[in-house]
Order: C-alpha cells, then structure tokens, then sequence
C-alpha cells in the first residue's frame, strides 16, 4: 500500500482528483449564486428588488430554481436526433470545467490543478470547443428556430475566436510564456493592461460574444428566434445549457483576470493571494451583468461587421505594434 | 502510465477513424472524427508535443470542423443510401487505395522505416517545445513557413474574389437585394 503511494505518478493522479472535484463542487455553488447575483442586480438596475422571497433576502432562491428544474418534464420533440440531443448539453459543460484545470487561482503550486506549459492554448482550444453544445443542440432539435439560432452562434463563435486569440498574443509577448502561472508572475509589478489596454477591450468584447451574452446573444435572440438553440430543451437539459453558459462566463472572466488584471498579485502576503483573484474575479462578474442588463442588442450584421472589421485588424495592429516595441526596447 | 494512455488514445483514435467512414449519419462521421482529431491531440500531448497537440485541437476540431459540420446541416444531408455504378466505382477505389496505404505501412514497420530522421530525445523538454518550434519555423524552415502563409493569402484573396464575382456577375440570373445589386 505504501508502495503505491509512493508512487509519483499515482500521488500526481490522486490530487488532480482531489483538486478536480473540488473545483466541480464548488462551480457548482458559484454558478447558482451568480445565477442570483444577476437576478438581484438586474432587478435593482431596473428599479425592482429581485427575487427575496426563499429565505432571507432570498438566499435559497437557487435552491429552489434547481430543484424546480429537477422537478420539470422531460421532453424530446419527435424526430430528434437522440443521441446527439443528450450529448449536446453535456458538451456545453465539459469545456468550460476543462478550462479551470489551468487557471492558477493562487501562488501556490497546490491552487492550480496542472501547470501545463501551454494553458493559454488549452484554453483557446477549449473555447473553440464550445461551439459544438450549441450547434448540435440547434440541429438535433430537429426545429427551425433551434437551427437558426445554432447556426448564427457557430458563425458568432468562429468570427470572434479569431480577434480573441490574437488579442492574447500580445500579452504572449510580454510574458514570453504559454503558462498561465509565468504569465501572472511576470505581473508582479505592472499589470498587462497598463501595457494592453486595447487587447484588454478587445478580449472582454470577445469574451460576450463568445458566451453568447447580451449584447451578443444573438443566438437565443427571443423576439426572432423564440429562445433559440435550447428552444426544445427542458427540465435538466436546459439547466445543463444554462450551467455551462455561465460557467463559461466564469472561466473567460478567470482568464482576463490572469491575463490582464495581475492574477492573484496584489499588496499584502501572498496567502492573500487567492483572495485578490476572487476579488478581481467578482469585479469582471459584476461588469458582465451590468453590461447584460443596460446594452440593447446588437443587429446580425452589426455583429459580424464589428467582428471582422473591427476587432480582428485591432487585434492585428496590436500585436505589430507590442511587437515593434518589445524589439525597440531591447534593442536601446 | 504513459503506454496505458498511448494504447488508450491509440485505440479510440482507430475506433473513431472507422467509425468516420462506417457510420451512415453524415454528421456522426462529422463529430466522430472532431473525437479522432482530439485523441490524435491526446497522443501528441503524450509524446510531449503540446503545442501541436493544441494547435491540433483549435485548427482541426474547433474550426475546420464546425465548417464540415455547417455545410453537412444546411445542406440537410441524409443517411448515405445512394446506390449505382457510380458507387460502387468510387467503393472499389477506396478499397484499393487503403490496401496500398496500408500495406505501405506494414512495409515500413517491418523494415522499421521511419519519414524523417528519428531523435530520441525531446529536446527543451523544461522550457516547452514551442519556443523550440518557433526557433525553428523562423530559421531553418523559414522559407517553406512564408511560402505556405503565401498561399493561404491566395487562398484567401480567392475566396474574396469569387464571392465578390458571384454577386455583381449573378444579378442577372438573381435578383439583388438592393437598387446597386
């Protein structure tokens, strides 16, 4: 028995369990209360006080929202694709938890699950990912708005990855590394915003279109589409969707925040490390409600033109112009 | 654990790629082989190439693919039931072409050929390969690199120039949205 333990690989295979379930668990508890946070948020932005029935002020209405959700039918529209109909809302979740696996949430070695020496692609490749939940949840519906809705998200998705993934390079750059632990210890004195403030825009318009939110959810737009890719979704299947879609969020706000804001650098003992990450966090969190609740939404040509011809040539002038000063910098 | 992995991957990527051409739903071979793509990532990871491995992932699963996936949709493509000379032509080319293929490959294994020279060792492994292949990709193989980023350029201007000819050449046959077509 000590044998095995004492095995590297296998102590290196228990604890990315350990951290793994850890981090799953507590996802779980973030998502139902950012669920609220919004609830709450929207309602004081429009003059409303939100949900404050279940429990004080309304603490347990998570509670309750899920088990409703348990509670509810089950139902597929015939001629579905079944199959792929059950996979979809699964694929909306995984990639989103895949990607924390890389996020380093404090200083220490033990608060990130695997440093691996390209997160910041992993991270690429798993928002990448996330175009197939909706999609296949569009098409296996085997209903017109659910289509056209997953039609529109895969051409948002795939345009705005493009201007998200050179928005990154330029901090890549500065950091010199793919890690997501090198690039926040090389922000121990300067955040990279001060030097990327463009690529910081850039990436946080990126980051709402790529999770689908106001005032680019053109894919569940109501007034045209009815509710979109997840029409024909009901019970837990829709609360998988709605899971991975603010896990999602989650996760691109734990990526700027590495990027950008400094990670879990911050005045003060580095055991304060993790709460300035959840600090900075919070403070991106708020920023997308607040924008979801006050932006209206914007038009499919709109869209694609600020995509294409806005945000990629910015994106590309950034990294000529990182380039071009790192270079000069070195070379004084 | 790492040869436990290598036959794990190894073996979904085979199940996969058969499944690619055996299933009879278009877009079930699509996502099969978007599985293929990322348990090919898998094994590159393991042979501690992740840049590649990633890239493997972004390229083929997460864009290349969703256009297969896009096109096989609106087209509404059915179950492959079509039948006729033609098929069975096309079948019987595809057969010979996989014998050739493979027994290639038996070929070379026996002889234990390889395509390129082997290096045992995986060089940087500290610092990552991808500094490495940059290093690479902008020195020894810096002309093959610009001269493959020259024709995606054609590619591109190509594609512009079509999609700009079908609208003013079409407007005859179509009618235009707008006044100007």
């Amino acid at each position: 028995m000590t044998q095995i333990w004492s095995n590297p690989d296998v102590q290196f295979v228990v604890w990315a369990l350990v951290k793994i379930v850890v981090i799953l668990f507590a996802m779980l508890g973030v998502v139902s209360y950012l669920i609220y946070a919004e609830r709450k948020i929207a309602g004081h932005i429009q003059a409303r006080t939100g949900p404050n029935r279940v429990g004080p002020l309304g603490l347990f209405q998570p509670i309750a929202d899920v088990l409703k959700l348990f509670f509810k039918e089950e139902f597929m529209p015939a001629e579905a694709n079944k199959v792929i109909f059950h996979i979809a809302p699964i694929l909306a979740v995984v990639p989103a938890l895949v990607t924390f696996s890389v996020v380093p949430f404090g200083p220490s070695p033990a608060l990130v699950v695997t440093d691996v020496n390209v997160g910041l692609l992993l991270f690429l490749a798993m928002s990448s990912l996330g175009v197939y939940a909706i999609t296949l949840g569009g098409w296996s519906s085997n209903n017109k708005y659910a289509l056209l809705g997953g039609m529109r998200s895969s051409a948002q998705m795939i345009s705005y990855e493009l201007a998200m993934g050179l928005s990154t390079i330029g901090v890549l750059i500065l950091a010199g590394s793919l890690s997501l632990s090198s690039i926040v210890a090389a922000q121990s004195h300067w955040w990279f915003v001060v030097f990327q403030p463009l690529a910081f825009i850039i990436f946080m318009l990126t980051a709402f279109a790529e999770t689908n939110r106001a005032p680019f959810d053109l894919p569940e737009a109501e007034a045209e589409l009815v509710a979109g890719f997840h029409t024909e979704y009901s019970s837990m299947k829709f609360g998988m969707f709605f899971l991975g879609e603010f896990m999602n969020v989650i996760a691109i706000c734990a990526i700027a925040v590495t990027l950008f804001l400094g990670g879990w650098n911050g005045p003060g003992p580095p055991g304060l490390g993790m709460l300035w990450f959840v600090l900075k966090l919070s403070v991106l969190l708020f920023c997308f409600i607040w924008v979801r609740w006050t932006f209206p939404r914007l038009r499919y040509d709109q869209l694609m033109n600020l995509g294409w011809k806005v945000l990629l040539p910015a994106a590309l002038l950034n990294i000529v112009l990182t380039a071009v000063a790192v270079y000069w910098g070195s070379h004084r | 654990m790492t040869e436990a992995l290598f036959i794990g991957f190894a073996a979904m990527l085979v199940a996969s790629s058969l499944l690619v051409i055996l299933h009879r739903n278009p877009v079930a071979s699509a996502l099969f082989l978007v599985l293929a793509f990322c348990s090919l990532a898998g094994i590159y990871l393991l042979f501690h190439a992740e840049f590649i491995g990633m890239v493997q992932i972004i390229v083929y699963a997460g864009a290349i693919m969703v256009l297969f996936l896009f096109v096989i949709m609106y087209l509404n493509l059915q179950r492959d039931e079509e039948g006729g000379v033609h098929i069975a032509l096309r079948r019987g080319l595809g057969w010979v072409a996989g014998t050739v293929v493979l027994a290639e490959g038996v070929f070379m294994l026996a002889r234990r050929w390889a395509p390129g020279p082997l290096t045992p060792e995986v060089p940087g492994e500290a610092a990552g390969n991808t500094q490495q292949l940059g290093m690479l990709l902008f020195s020894r193989y810096l002309f093959p690199f610009e001269v493959t980023s020259l024709v995606l350029l054609v590619a591109i201007i190509g594609v512009v120039v079509i999609a700009k000819g079908r609208s003013t050449a079409g407007s005859g046959t179509r009618p235009a949205p707008g006044e100007d077509g």
